[in-house]
């Protein structure tokens, strides 16, 4: 023994010394240690201040139920992690640990005045004051509240690791590899079947770990575990997974896991990733999750040195750890005894065993007694002394009115407490399952399962050794045989293992009545005592739920393991009705908290979403193209030349596309083959337009509405031949159109005989627009004629360019004489080169998304999704004249008939031209007849597009108008915070009104 | 009703807080009441404090079947904000809001109206165009709704990651009194001021049935409680307004869809506002208690189960960790669902119904917690005075038949 | 992640469907006969039964097909699914199977 380590006891390798600090200072533990395993060996048991009163805390458990043993971990900022469980944080060398909630110094907290206050600062006292004067609570009280909440700190820096996520099928996941987990994967394993096993710590194995005196089939229990182990193992149909938490049961047996994998490592490699989450569909489930073991309230239960007794026991046997010199033990169940034994064989002096009972009997009592302690039965603790660390313990035993007699006080420097087990049914909850109220347990017990489930051992109420093995191997052969698996055998055990019964408590010891002034906590993490959920109750709070919002009991990080079951037991008592009448708060994923990285996993950075980049994207990121973000596209946005501004290199692409020529990818628009013998019968019912007679080699603009009828998008749509369109829409539309083109076809109209393709991918989209387009053209075309006459504006032709095949639409977004070269997009960007080649001699600029903005908005053609906005009608944005009247039905058209879409009143598209014709308006600004009227003012109308028109020399805009078209020539103002701008309506089109450019 | 202030707080402390009463009484159901309102969430609760303090009617039943403001009430995000595009929107939500700066002291009770700023972040120019055209919507409307740049967003809310993304952020619209409440004390301090009045909250309490005569109005309700009479019935049933209403007949445009939530870990301050971005699908603030409280829009798929896929909460999670990515080594503590009902438009109906007698508000979808005092309030109106308030007029079934929708998700692409 | 049972693929992950909102509301064959209410039904007004759901998902990143599936949406349990213009099969406690 050096210290509080035993020379040869437990798991941890005395070979592997590991140093590691916390708050500063270094110390000594081994590789296998926990950071509470190795803060206790070197005696120390104050790790933090809790939320609200910052008492001293100490390690209560040993596992992932710890409420108070919150530490701070990571060596610098990028690699911080905050409220991390001392009893489950692994050592390494140079890991940093630093307590939290404390100022300036763990022994010495400032923050530990809020004691003096604490008769003020009950259960939900903020609901009661801090309301005057009423702007002082976000200003002065709301950030005092703030400081003091919060327990970690988040880290400062962006977080230096890498989380991955991987999808997993199994036949049978068995989560927790205790007794019951061993024996379902030995079962389960041996019919063949995929088992994936998973547990949540370091080593597998549960608590047979800390197992010292107990045989299973003639080996000592650690000794079957590696057996096990090493079984499962060198089966290829296994796959075990230590350090893996199951965290969440979501619905179809399918669950989320997380992988812890370097964290507890010294160094790691860097291609590893920090934690991997698993989803994991599983045909069968086994939970054997086990059990928790619960406090005892009793007053001041939540000194440093107060800990669980079975957490003791762990300490002591797994780690070889004395938890203290001289022990007092609280129980109300047998297994308190069986930890006095292994402690005591450990060297901790037991001073004495308080048991709740009033006549404690059975094999584990015999033994106790035998070996000399002395055992106090019908007796509780009525409080206990020690500034940092618990020094003396009061007892007393309680009278036949169950109130305690006098108390005796005795020092000791460690309280062990036991007020039994409470099963974990957090999963099987979590996937739907019913509980069931075990009067006998008090305990909630798994009842029927609602996903393919089985819950085996402690976390349903076995807790006898032999029964857990049967029922983990019945439960392992039963699932393998649900997913599709024969057992050959039914596997038994024998053990040697003495029951430690099923005795418990929960609620509040009898230490001084319900009035007593005493304080004894129930949720140690956010401060909740007794008399909290007391003062709940007596303000009516009589839901479980109302009980645990208002006093904030089980909200903690530990999700109430430790306090639920005590909170429950105290709102029954002080109720006078039965546990199951109390109600039970639900149990919510996760199981324990889970990293939001591994959440994110690898959707980072350009990661994030799909990108997708047309085939001459490189070229104009060649060029020194400004890009932006169009649904998952990247768009050349404008080509600023070297000291241009976006507005310069607008201004200079505008002239030039309209005074010579522009080339501009337009490649991202949604392309759709729409092929069939109704495939005209189809267009017609899907857009407004009449396509019936729209002759092969022609094209039209085509708007389509959703049933609602207001305009879902819009585009030029080509006839190839009777049977065959091909269908242009926008940007960010093509899935949406596809989608309802498809909904529509199979299950409305399965009858028609058209075929849809996504050609969006297919076809590079190369626009040549202005005067000299055809000029550019003209040599790089093979079999086709671009003359005015054979081929006049809105017409497509089939043929070959730069000896590639094309469909050559002639078609203008801009005004001017345009085409859109299509070419299979391999050919995309050897085909734009070519053509921009061709066009230098004529001054061909190439031009992005902004310049097309302006061109069109010149024209005043419409961009769906800024002069629409999902309230707009064909006639509201001025395309009345693409219903084809004469249409019996196309989606939208009975929603068109509804009277509200057909009031005189509606916002329609017209042109705004500022009166000053220097101003460009502001995008979304609102327009108004009387900028005098007082807020809030009549809006008739907003902005949707406005632009310097380069062109024309002045600023122009769209909009819409309530009654728009009948003010064209009126005056209207639109109001900024500098003061009205005055605009004059006018007919939406502001260059080339009739087309003769176009027309070229 | 005992009075709640420091100096009782502190009278009673000395007291060991023996006699502090209960918040509201736990009544066993009448026979008859002049009004039932079917649902003792936020909305239920802020209407019957509002028809006994405005309207004089205090013979009120608020009928819910588990626990008050266990339904959306206790599940959501807590946002509060006021910045719709549209007239009708915006005179709700502002009437809202206005009530909200000064319910603690309405209702005696402090329930945590925190407006530290709502910043909505623009990642594309259709955004800014959209929350632009918001912005200048609001200042005509009298509303405060401002445009920052993305150097002045990072400035307010410093953690936001402002660099480089797949889509950086661009600016963002910022409502100043927007901000964030405590859910719970709004539920409980609706119905105690409720209570005091004479309100029967009646928990434990399932409606069962809607009871017609013979002209068709409403009679009163069977509940898992029994008969209950009323001519007037309320129904503010969120998710579960399907139900309710098929009992009376009334088939309506809802669907009721997962909406989940979650929050961190809690760490001492360390996000200063709230921040949504519809755009990459995520909401994040910061409680009182310091857990980082986030959210995103709803599930794919309609259900009553109140809990959703974890798929939908990783990419929420995707997109905070983009936005903070300092926040990535943060843990998830929490996990659940709501049941919202949607209504097409995504705004909230709260009218008469074609059966006399029975009242609804509902549709409210992801952003019914911010509008609780100003739904309530006109919603008492319009069952007190058997007609809408002209805030909620527009807000009516019909709206759907002839056409007239208020589409702010459509108009806006805005989670709300 | 629900496990959806496409009827031409099989059994796959909620991640490849997309969900298309309920099922068995065909489009009147002539709207324009229809009055403003009628018509509004159709588009709006939805069952959103506390229970089975008749449904329609289409299998977006599989066969592209839509189909038809029956899903608790207490439980979210799916108990049945069939291709789409099938009537809604018949099961036990379905009042409203067999109809279209």
């Amino acid at each position: 023994m050096s210290g509080f380590r035993h020379s040869t006891a437990g798991r941890v390798d005395r070979n592997k010394p590991v140093r590691f600090s916390f708050d500063g200072k270094t110390y000594q533990g081994f590789a296998g240690d926990t950071l509470a395993s190795a803060l206790l060996a070197n005696g120390v048991h104050l790790v933090g201040r809790s939320f609200k009163y910052h008492r001293p805390r100490g390690i209560v458990t040993a596992g992932s139920d710890e409420p108070n043993a919150l530490v701070g971990i990571g060596a610098d900022e990028a690699h911080y992690a905050p409220n991390m469980r001392a009893t489950q944080v692994e050592i390494y060398d140079g890991l940093v640990a630093e307590s939290q909630n404390r100022w300036p110094s763990l022994g010495f907290d400032v923050g530990a005045v809020n004691e003096t206050f604490a008769p003020f600062l009950s259960a939900g006292f903020y609901y009661k004051t801090f309301m005057w004067p009423p702007k002082a609570w976000a200003k002065l009280y709301e950030p005092l509240i703030r400081r003091a909440a919060g327990l970690g700190r988040a880290p400062t820096q962006a977080d230096a690791d890498r989380y991955t996520q991987v999808y997993a099928h199994c036949d049978v996941l068995v989560v927790g590899s205790g007794p019951a987990g061993l024996a379902a994967a030995l079962a389960a394993a041996t019919t063949g079947g995929k088992v994936f096993v998973c547990d949540e710590q370091s080593e597998m194995g549960g608590s047979l770990l800390a197992e010292t005196t107990a045989t299973i089939d003639g080996l000592s229990a650690r000794d079957w575990v590696a057996r096990a182990l090493a079984d499962l193992a060198a089966r290829p149909n296994v796959t075990l997974m230590p350090r893996t938490t199951a965290f969440g049961w979501y619905p179809h047996n399918f669950l989320g896991l997380c992988e812890r994998i370097t964290d507890h490592m010294a160094k790691a490699d860097p291609k590893l990733p920090r934690e991997r989450l698993w989803q994991i569909r599983a045909k069968e489930v086994v939970l054997a999750t086990g059990a928790l073991e619960r406090p005892l309230v009793f007053p001041d239960n939540d000194r440093p040195g107060v800990m669980m007794a079975e957490a003791a026991r762990i300490y002591a046997n797994r780690f070889g750890v004395k938890p203290g010199d001289k022990a007092v033990i609280f129980t109300a169940c047998d297994s308190a005894y069986r930890a006095a034994l292994d402690l005591m064989a450990a060297g901790v002096a037991i001073a004495t065993i308080a048991d709740l009972r009033a006549a404690p009997c059975g094999p584990w009592i015999d033994r106790v007694r035998s070996a000399g302690i002395a055992i106090r039965a019908g007796t509780v603790v009525t409080g206990t002394t020690g500034r940092l660390r618990i020094d003396s313990v009061s007892l007393a035993t309680v009278g036949i009115d169950g109130n305690p007699g006098s108390s005796e006080n005795i020092a000791c420097d460690l309280l062990l407490m036991s007020g039994g087990f409470t099963p974990s049914v957090h999963l099987f909850s979590q996937s739907r399952g019913k509980l069931v109220y075990d009067e006998a347990l008090q305990a909630y017990l798994p009842g029927i399962s609602v996903e393919r489930e089985r819950s085996a051992g402690a976390c349903r109420g076995i807790y006898d050794l032999d029964k857990v093995l049967s029922n983990g191997a019945a439960s392992g052969t039963g699932a393998a045989k649900a997913a599709g698996f024969a057992a050959a055998d039914t596997i038994t055990f024998s053990t040697t293992a003495d029951s430690v019964g099923t005795d418990g408590f929960i609620g509040v010891t009898p230490f001084g009545g319900p009035s007593s002034k005493a304080r004894a906590w129930i949720d140690f993490q956010n401060d909740v005592t007794a008399k909290d959920v007391r003062l709940a109750i007596r303000e009516g709070f009589r839901s479980i739920e109302h009980v645990k919002r208002y006093t904030t009991t089980g909200m903690a990080t530990d999700q109430g393991k430790t306090s639920n079951m005590n909170a429950l037991g105290l709102v029954s008592e002080t109720l006078k009705v039965p546990v199951p009448q109390v109600g039970l708060t639900t149990f919510r994923p996760p199981y324990t908290p889970t990293t939001f990285g591994i959440f994110a996993g690898q959707s980072r950075g350009d990661m994030f979403d799909p990108l997708r980049k047309t085939p001459i994207h490189d070229w104009a990121a060649e060029q020194g193209a400004a890009f932006e973000d169009i649904s998952l596209w990247k768009r050349a946005h404008y080509f600023p030349k070297r000291g241009e501004d976006i507005h310069a290199a607008v201004a200079r692409e505008c002239k030039a596309t309209r005074g010579a020529v522009g080339i501009f990818d337009a490649s991202t628009l949604g392309k759709i083959e729409v092929v069939g013998k109704d495939a005209a019968e189809f267009m017609n019912r899907m857009y407004t337009n009449a396509w019936t007679k729209l002759e092969p080699g022609r094209l039209r603009y085509g708007v389509m509405l959703r049933e609602d009828g207001f305009v879902m998008d819009d585009g030029v749509v080509g006839r190839m031949a009777t049977d065959r369109f091909h269908i242009t829409t926008t940007t960010g539309g093509a899935p949406r159109v596809l989608s309802m083109m498809e909904d529509y076809l199979q299950t409305e109209w399965p009858g028609l005989d058209v075929w849809l393709t996504s050609t969006t991918e297919e076809w590079a989209v190369i626009a040549v627009q202005g005067p000299l387009a055809r000029k550019v053209l003209e040599p790089l075309v093979e079999g086709i004629d671009l003359s005015r006459e054979a081929m006049p504006h809105m017409s497509v032709r089939e043929g070959r360019i730069c000896g590639v095949p094309t469909r050559l639409f002639r078609v203008s977004f801009t005004g001017e004489l345009g085409f859109e070269v299509n070419v299979p997009a391999g050919y995309g960007r050897a085909v734009w080169e070519a053509i921009f080649a061709a066009g230098q001699p004529h001054g061909m600029t190439p031009y992005g998304t902004e310049t097309m903005h302006v061109l069109r908005a010149e024209k005043g053609f419409i961009i769906v999704g800024q002069e629409t906005d999902g309230t707009v009608t064909p006639d509201d944005a001025g395309l009345g004249w693409a219903i084809g009247k004469a249409k019996k039905d196309f989606v939208g058209k009975r929603s068109l008939a509804r009277p509200a879409m057909t009031a005189s009143d509606r916002k329609q598209l017209v042109g705004l031209l500022t009166v000053d014709s220097k101003t460009v308006l502001e995008e979304g600004a609102q327009i108004v007849a009387d900028p005098a009227q007082p807020i809030p003012m009549t809006m008739i109308g907003h902005v949707t597009s406005s632009y310097w028109s380069a062109t024309l020399d002045r600023s122009i805009a769209l909009a819409l108008v309530r009654g728009g078209r009948a003010r064209v020539g009126t005056r209207l103002s639109v109001p900024m915070p500098s003061g009205p701008i005055t605009v004059e309506v006018v007919e939406p089109i502001f260059y080339d009104a009739k087309g003769a450019r176009l027309d070229a | 009703m005992q009075r709640y202030s420091a100096f009782s707080l502190f009278r009673k402390a000395l007291g060991g807080h023996a006699d502090w009463q209960r918040q509201w009484r736990s009544p066993e159901p009448k026979a008859e009441y002049d009004v039932i309102i079917v649902g003792g969430g936020g909305h239920g609760l802020a209407a019957a404090h509002y028809l006994a303090k405005e309207h004089g009617i205090t013979n009120v039943a608020v009928l819910e079947k588990g626990w008050i403001g266990g339904g959306n009430t206790g599940r959501n995000t807590t946002i509060i904000r006021s910045n719709y595009l549209f007239d009708e929107s915006a005179a709700l939500y502002e009437h809202a809001l206005k009530l909200w700066e000064g319910l603690s002291q309405d209702l005696n009770y402090n329930v945590m109206y925190s407006p530290r700023g709502v910043l909505m972040l623009a990642h594309n120019i259709h955004d800014i165009q959209s929350f632009k055209r918001h912005v200048h919507a609001n200042r005509l409307n009298g509303i405060d709704n401002e445009w920052l740049s993305a150097e002045e967003c990072k400035e307010f809310c410093p953690p936001l990651n402002i660099g480089a993304m797949r889509y950086p952020i661009l600016g963002g619209a910022l409502q100043r009194r927007g901000g964030t409440a405590r859910h719970d004390a709004v539920a409980w301090g609706y119905a105690r001021a409720a209570d005091a009045r004479g309100v029967d909250i009646i928990e434990n309490c399932e409606v069962t049935a809607i009871r017609r005569g013979v002209n068709g109005a409403v009679e009163g309700v069977e509940t898992s409680r029994g008969f209950i009479r009323a001519k007037k019935v309320g129904v503010s049933a969120a998710g579960h307004t399907s139900v309710i209403m098929d009992m009376a007949g009334v088939r309506m445009p809802l669907e009721s869809y997962p909406l989940q939530a979650l929050v961190s870990e809690p760490v001492k301050p360390a996000f200063p506002c709230v921040v949504m971005s519809n755009t990459i699908h995520a909401y994040i603030s910061q409680s009182d208690k310091g857990e980082m409280v986030i959210g995103a829009g709803t599930d794919a798929y309609t259900s009553y189960s109140q809990r959703g896929a974890l798929h939908i909460a990783s990419h929420t999670l995707d997109a905070i960790c983009e936005l903070v990515p300092m926040f990535r080594r943060l843990r998830m503590l929490r996990n659940w669902g709501g049941i919202v009902d949607v209504t097409p438009d995504r705004s909230p109906i709260i009218a008469k119904t074609p059966v006399p007698g029975l009242y609804v508000n509902c549709g409210w979808g992801t952003g019914g917690f911010k509008a609780t005092p100003g739904s309530g309030n006109v919603f008492a109106w319009t069952i007190a005075k058997d007609e809408p308030h002209k805030i909620n007029a527009p807000f009516t079934i019909e709206r759907f038949r002839d056409g007239i929708l208020i589409d702010e998700a459509a108009a806006a692409a805005v989670a709300h | 992640m629900l496990l959806i049972t496409c009827p031409h693929c099989g059994p796959r992950a909620e991640l490849e469907f997309a969900y298309a909102g309920e099922a068995h509301i065909a489009r009147p064959t002539d709207p324009m006969a229809l009055d403003d209410e009628s018509w509004a039904r159709f588009l709006y007004h939805r069952a959103n039964p506390k229970g089975l759901h008749a449904e329609r998902w289409r299998h977006l990143h599989g066969c592209a097909q839509f189909f038809n599936v029956v899903r608790d949406t207490v439980s979210d349990s799916i108990v049945t699914t069939y291709p789409a213009g099938q009537p809604r099969p018949a099961l036990p406690g379905d009042d409203k199977g067999a109809t279209r």
